[in-house]
């Protein structure tokens, strides 16, 4: 007995010290389900790649909660080394100033080699600050796609609409074929932020919100209506479908065939593939034919990781190790591959390219063909404060011009009234 | 009645000491903070703030998705509280009279009372699913056309039936000990006064369950108030239009999901203030029909 509780208390120790050798590190981050499973098997990988660090990444639920969750820690001083924060969240992270360590400065502090040109277009300056420096390491990032299912079109003899105007001529045929020709899952992501890159429309004051948080939203103008209003036709017409705001249930629609195209995110394409029982392919956001500059590159959704700051410098430095893994051509394609998420740089894009994976399946470029299609002005992406909320509006306004109860030139005023309001109010609580 | 006496005044005081402490911790402490946070702007991460005054107030009631989630929260929660109390109370009635296998019912109806919200939420959101929810094809084959998604009267329905289904089990355990502790001579001698079950219910034992249901109309209250969040989270998410939003739910939204701390807790106050409000209007105008 002795024995055995010594022989224990040795072990005890011998697993006490090797703990202690390794600095540890965390990441919290909102990726459960499969694309948590991908996120443990990165963990895993990193951490026997090398012997100095520990990653330990913890699901802390959803976006909002992963993001509540790190506010509520850091106010108690025990964040996390990083967090994961989605494109909606990011003005109130970056904006909280010192809360978070830009992650070019880490980097480049840690003598890990830099270059934001490594990344490709559509990601570059998502995460960075006005003068281009990269605050946020772009990680999950995705772009709405339209998917489409083959037999449907085949049935109705329509090719797949790369304008919103070939849609116009696809959508009563498709009607005729027993099906509802489009759904869209994210209303304010999608046919909001999007169409703006898509069209090199600019969506905010202040260089999109990059220059200032003393910014004011665009989106009441007439091309943005215009869109709107023919969608809401659509509707009436029995050629849009709308399920409400629930990403879910739209997504749902498209999988059981009730309609025959459906808009998501580039990053639903590796779930697609396991739940739908048909024939799908993937192609480029419409757009309209002579409105603004269309069509130039879309920008990035998801999600980027940012370093907290209040950390020595030996976990700054894990950190640093750990982004630099994180942007490896290999991991980038393995979670590229295994997700459906775009891989964020070059070197990354052309290795797939050469291992031959956008052969076998082709589909899978399509999202990064699209974020690497000609920019413009206004396709970088936007910095807006209290955005989450100004989402939460243009749900609520969305639902008001579906469900008839305003019309589309009423919900944009609202929109913009009450945006505007929400800008101001932390341009005030941000700016002293 | 004879009094207890204390040698030392201060024992009861000692007595009740630990749950003054609770209450100071959990509930007096928290109010304050909010009270405090609700006169400030400050950015998420608490990096900088500043004393606005009455701004956030200000802010809150000027907009009009909060005046619309106010009237909401209003209508629903007094819907939710009288029909699930009335529900309940039908229930606990008609259970009461049974004589075989009456722990069977009994039990059958308690088991809604172990079921989370939120599962409560999920479970009523999958049986009105528009793609293969039972009940939305069962309402929709009736000719009802109904359409939570688009339809706010059809939004409220659900929430309004997940959130009163979710209670019923509660209320009628309560009001089943109630009836249970009314003395069987009382109601011998009801029977043979009066022949009609009806009157029976009315002039005898609904008026010694009025404590009972005057106890039961505080909670549910609170209950509609508060805890339906995870319904509303999980069914609805407030849509559509906001339509379903109830005041705690859009705390939730802006000072959780929004990080906007000021707002919220601006928000926050005035819904301590409207309950503290209806708890006042209740033990004072409501209880006085009560008789112990």
């Amino acid at each position: 007995m002795f024995r055995k509780t010594l022989m224990a208390a040795a072990a005890v120790f011998a697993i006490g010290n090797t703990a202690q050798a390794a600095t540890e590190i965390t990441w919290w981050h909102a990726m459960d389900g499969a694309l948590g499973d991908v996120v443990n098997q990165i963990t895993e990988d990193f951490n026997a790649s090398q012997d100095e660090y520990k990653l330990v990444s913890i699901n802390k639920g959803g976006y909002e909660d992963t993001m509540t969750a790190g506010i509520a820690a850091f106010r108690a001083k025990n964040q996390p080394n990083i967090i994961q924060i989605f494109d909606a969240g990011a003005a109130t992270i970056i904006n909280a100033k010192g809360a978070v360590k830009p992650v070019q400065d880490l980097l480049e502090a840690n003598n890990v080699n830099f270059d934001i040109n490594d990344y490709i277009p559509g990601v570059r300056y998502f995460y960075a600050d006005s003068d281009g420096k990269m605050i946020g390491m772009p990680f999950n990032s995705s772009t709405p796609l339209l998917y489409y299912n083959k037999e449907a079109l085949d049935k109705a003899g329509v090719d797949v609409p790369k304008t919103w105007q070939e849609f116009e001529a696809a959508a009563p045929k498709l009607k005729e074929a027993g099906y509802t020709a489009l759904a869209q899952s994210h209303s304010p992501w999608i046919f909001f932020e999007n169409f703006m890159s898509r069209h090199n429309l600019q969506m905010a004051t202040a260089n999109n919100g990059y220059d200032s948080t003393d910014v004011e939203i665009l989106y009441n103008n007439d091309a943005l209506k215009d869109h709107w209003q023919h969608v809401k036709d659509w509707k009436d017409a029995g050629y849009y479908g709308y399920y409400g705001r629930a990403w879910g249930a739209n997504q749902d629609a498209f999988v059981q065939q009730q309609v025959a195209m459906w808009i998501g995110s580039s990053g639903s394409f590796g779930g697609l593939r396991k739940s739908a029982q048909f024939d799908f392919g993937a192609s480029t956001l419409p757009y309209w034919e002579g409105t603004g500059d269309a069509p130039k590159s879309t920008f990035i959704g998801g999600a980027a990781l940012f370093a907290f700051s209040g950390h020595d410098a030996a976990q700054d430095a894990g950190v640093a190790e750990f982004f630099k893994f994180l942007t490896k051509p290999e991991t980038q394609y393995y979670w590229h591959k295994e997700t459906g998420y775009v891989p964020i740089t070059n070197a990354a894009y052309d290795l797939a390219k050469k291992e031959g994976y956008y052969n076998e399946s082709p589909d899978a470029e399509v999202g990064i063909t699209q974020l690497s299609e000609e920019g413009g002005e206004w396709t970088k992406g936007y910095r807006l404060g209290f955005y989450v909320q100004i989402r939460e509006v243009i749900y609520r306004e969305v639902d008001k011009i579906m469900n008839g109860e305003e019309t589309v030139d009423a919900a944009f005023a609202t929109i913009e009234e009450e945006a505007n309001g929400l800008l101001k109010r932390f341009n005030d609580t941000y700016s002293n | 009645m004879k009094r207890v006496q204390f040698e030392h005044s201060a024992v009861p005081y000692l007595f009740i000491a630990p749950q003054i402490l609770i209450i100071c911790i959990f509930f007096l402490w928290p109010a304050v903070q909010a009270l405090y946070q609700s006169f400030l702007l400050e950015d998420a991460f608490g990096m900088s703030s500043q004393f606005v005054w009455f701004r956030n107030f200000e802010d809150v009631l000027s907009s009009s998705s909060w005046t619309r989630s106010a009237i909401f929260t209003v209508v629903f929660s007094v819907l939710v509280s009288v029909l699930s109390i009335a529900i309940s109370l039908f229930l606990a009635v008609r259970a009461d009279e049974v004589i075989r296998g009456a722990k069977s019912y009994k039990t059958l109806l308690m088991w809604g009372y172990a079921i989370a919200p939120p599962v409560a939420g999920l479970l009523g959101i999958m049986m009105f699913n528009p793609l293969m929810g039972d009940l939305y094809k069962a309402f929709n084959s009736f000719g009802f056309e109904f359409n939570h998604i688009e339809n706010a009267n059809d939004a409220a329905f659900i929430v309004i039936l997940i959130a009163v289904w979710k209670q019923v089990s509660v209320n009628f355990i309560f009001f089943l000990s109630g009836l249970q502790g009314i003395p069987k001579s009382v109601q011998e001698a009801a029977t043979l006064d009066c022949k009609s079950p009806e009157r029976r219910f009315w002039t005898i034992t609904f008026p010694l369950l009025a404590p009972t249901t005057f106890f039961l109309l505080v909670i549910n209250l609170t209950y509609a108030f508060f805890e339906t969040f995870g319904i509303i989270d999980v069914s609805t998410k407030g849509a559509p239009g906001g339509s379903t939003a109830t005041l705690v739910y859009k705390v939730y939204v802006d000072g959780f999901l929004g990080a906007d701390m000021g707002g919220s807790a601006a928000q926050s106050v005035l819904l301590m203030i409207m309950v503290s409000v209806l708890t006042v209007f209740q033990f004072r105008f409501i209880e006085r029909k009560v008789h112990y």
